[in-house]
């Protein structure tokens, strides 16, 4: 792989912009490997770079059945935070946000993660209560969180209005080194930097079976060809159920819809990112200009990557009254994608009843934010067999009833 | 937008005036029962991609809950029927079945 730097831009403007390489190779699958990742997002392919770059571990194959990033990676608001209530989440969203930091330079690929500062309004006392209560556990768990009253907000973002009739804004959370960071860039450099470990990326190549023999897996079936593996990671926002069916066992989640929507580009007017999760909406400026806006979820089970529209109606409601400036614009897309949701609202890093297969679903609403972190737990715990960072998020909590419930503790909005 | 008519009181109205419920026709499992069969009947879920039979409830009209068979691949609503039962209807099932032949059937 030849590396992205000053020189080569520079080099490459002399001769046309011939030498570029593609950023990773379209190989045919092999026969084995020693790890097959199912689903090419953000979680699968940081799960398999981990993998490589810590535990040295490249015999590896990531298998995806439409294209590279296509699903919730490239659908989300991409927000980056991690003031989390609970010690479990805030350790593994702080591991993520942490090595976000670096990721441009350790990909040797622009992610563009801009820690511009995240706000999370107050606008009930109830809301004040419960983000100054998770300020103070943020504090005892090391994250850089500060609660700031309505006049600090106002500084913050002038176009806000604070004195709403029906949810006036009380203070917000803030996290200032929490931001965004460009999606597709998470997808495309840690699958360049995968492929330059040797591992195998593999699109349209759709996971149509799982071959397990006594209770251990051999490998699975796919639209090219039958694979081989020793270990096997689903990784499969959105159709987890439907591979754990394919596996043999059921998991505790329920497939939604999640929707964003974007406006036409306007001039930088608001350089955090905003979330209300009273009115059930976040919006941030990205560097195009768009107001990039995320509403909730619908309440029953969907795979058709769109949702009711009436949420769209409800979120852009809520926002204008907060955000009056907003009401003449236009709404140029909107998209919507399919979650995991859990009964605690927490994620799921674990083995499963088939030994070899281990699951990393159930982000909920947020999964972006925690793409590196999440890999790294996960290559952890395949690699040796447990990860500290993981080990609160196995599938037994549900029978044993330890929950991590941020249900309540973040709010609905991720 | 999904629209569904509510057995209870035959009106057919759009998904905003009903309020989901999830997975229909859990058997409860309570004290006394295994700590696998409870986790069951709290958590697991069949989440299929396909034919789902799902409680709802008509949340801003009568109020009654009833159940419903909808595809989550397409979002079609194959019927609703009153909750007062253990399983769907035949009919329905039958009517699913003509639909979508290659449906493995409720179980």
């Amino acid at each position: 792989m030849k590396r992205y730097s000053i020189f080569a831009v520079a080099r490459e403007a002399m001769r046309y912009h011939a030498g570029w390489e593609r950023a990773w190779r379209s190989p045919t699958p092999k026969k084995r490997y020693k790890v097959i990742v199912v689903g090419a997002g953000g979680h699968g392919l940081a799960t398999a770079y981990y993998l490589g770059k810590v535990h040295g571990i490249r015999d590896v194959a990531v298998i995806e059945k439409g294209w590279l990033g296509g699903g919730n990676t490239g659908r989300n608001t991409t927000i980056i935070r991690s003031n989390y209530l609970q010690d479990p989440s805030a350790a593994i969203y702080e591991k993520a946000r942490a090595l976000y930091e670096g990721l441009s330079q350790d990909l040797n690929y622009n992610v563009m993660f801009s820690p511009r500062g995240l706000l999370m309004l107050g606008q009930t006392e109830h809301e004040v209560r419960g983000y100054k209560r998770t300020v103070h556990a943020n504090r005892l768990q090391g994250i850089a969180t500060e609660w700031i009253g309505p006049e600090r907000v106002k500084e913050l973002v002038p176009i806000i209005n604070i004195a709403g009739p029906r949810y006036p804004v009380l203070g917000a959370l803030y996290q200032a080194r929490g931001g965004t960071a460009r999606h597709d860039a998470v997808a495309w450099g840690y699958a360049r930097a995968c492929s330059a470990m040797g591992m195998d990326i593999i699109q349209k190549c759709e996971v149509t079976g799982i071959r397990t023999e006594g209770g251990k897996v051999q490998g699975v079936s796919t639209t090219q060809g039958e694979i081989d593996c020793e270990q096997l990671a689903v990784v499969v926002a959105g159709h987890s159920s439907v591979m754990a069916e394919m596996a043999g066992f059921r998991l505790p989640i329920e497939s939604v819809a999640l929707q964003a929507w974007v406006s036409e580009p306007i001039k930088p007017c608001m350089d955090v990112v905003v979330m209300a999760n009273t009115v059930h909406g976040y919006m941030s400026q990205s560097d195009k200009g768009e107001m990039v806006i995320g509403g909730g979820t619908d309440g029953f089970n969907n795979y058709t990557q769109r949702g009711s529209w009436h949420h769209v109606e409800e979120t852009t409601r809520a926002l204008v009254e907060t955000f009056p400036i907003i009401s003449r614009l236009k709404m140029l897309r909107q998209w919507g994608g399919i979650v995991d949701m859990t009964g605690d609202r927490s994620p799921i890093l674990s083995k499963t009843p088939v030994e070899g297969i281990f699951v990393n679903c159930g982000w909920g609403t947020g999964g972006f934010k925690s793409i590196p972190g999440s890999g790294y737990a996960m290559a952890e715990l395949m690699a040796r067999g447990h990860s500290p960072l993981a080990a609160e998020f196995g599938l037994e909590r549900f029978r044993e009833g330890r929950f991590i419930d941020e249900s309540v503790a973040a709010g609905v909005a991720h | 937008m999904l629209s569904l008519t509510c057995p209870c009181c035959g009106i057919t109205a759009e998904e905003t005036e009903f309020a989901p419920g999830g997975e229909a026709h859990l058997k409860r499992f309570g004290p006394g029962s295994s700590d696998e069969a409870f986790e069951g009947y709290l958590f697991a879920r069949k989440n299929p991609k396909g034919v789902h039979f799902e409680r709802w409830r008509h949340a801003y009209g009568c109020g009654k809950w009833f159940l419903a068979a909808r595809c989550t691949a397409t979002l079609e609503v194959f019927g609703t029927y009153p909750a007062q039962t253990t399983q769907p209807p035949a009919e329905l099932i039958a009517k699913i079945k003509a639909k979508r032949p290659e449906w493995e059937g409720w179980a």
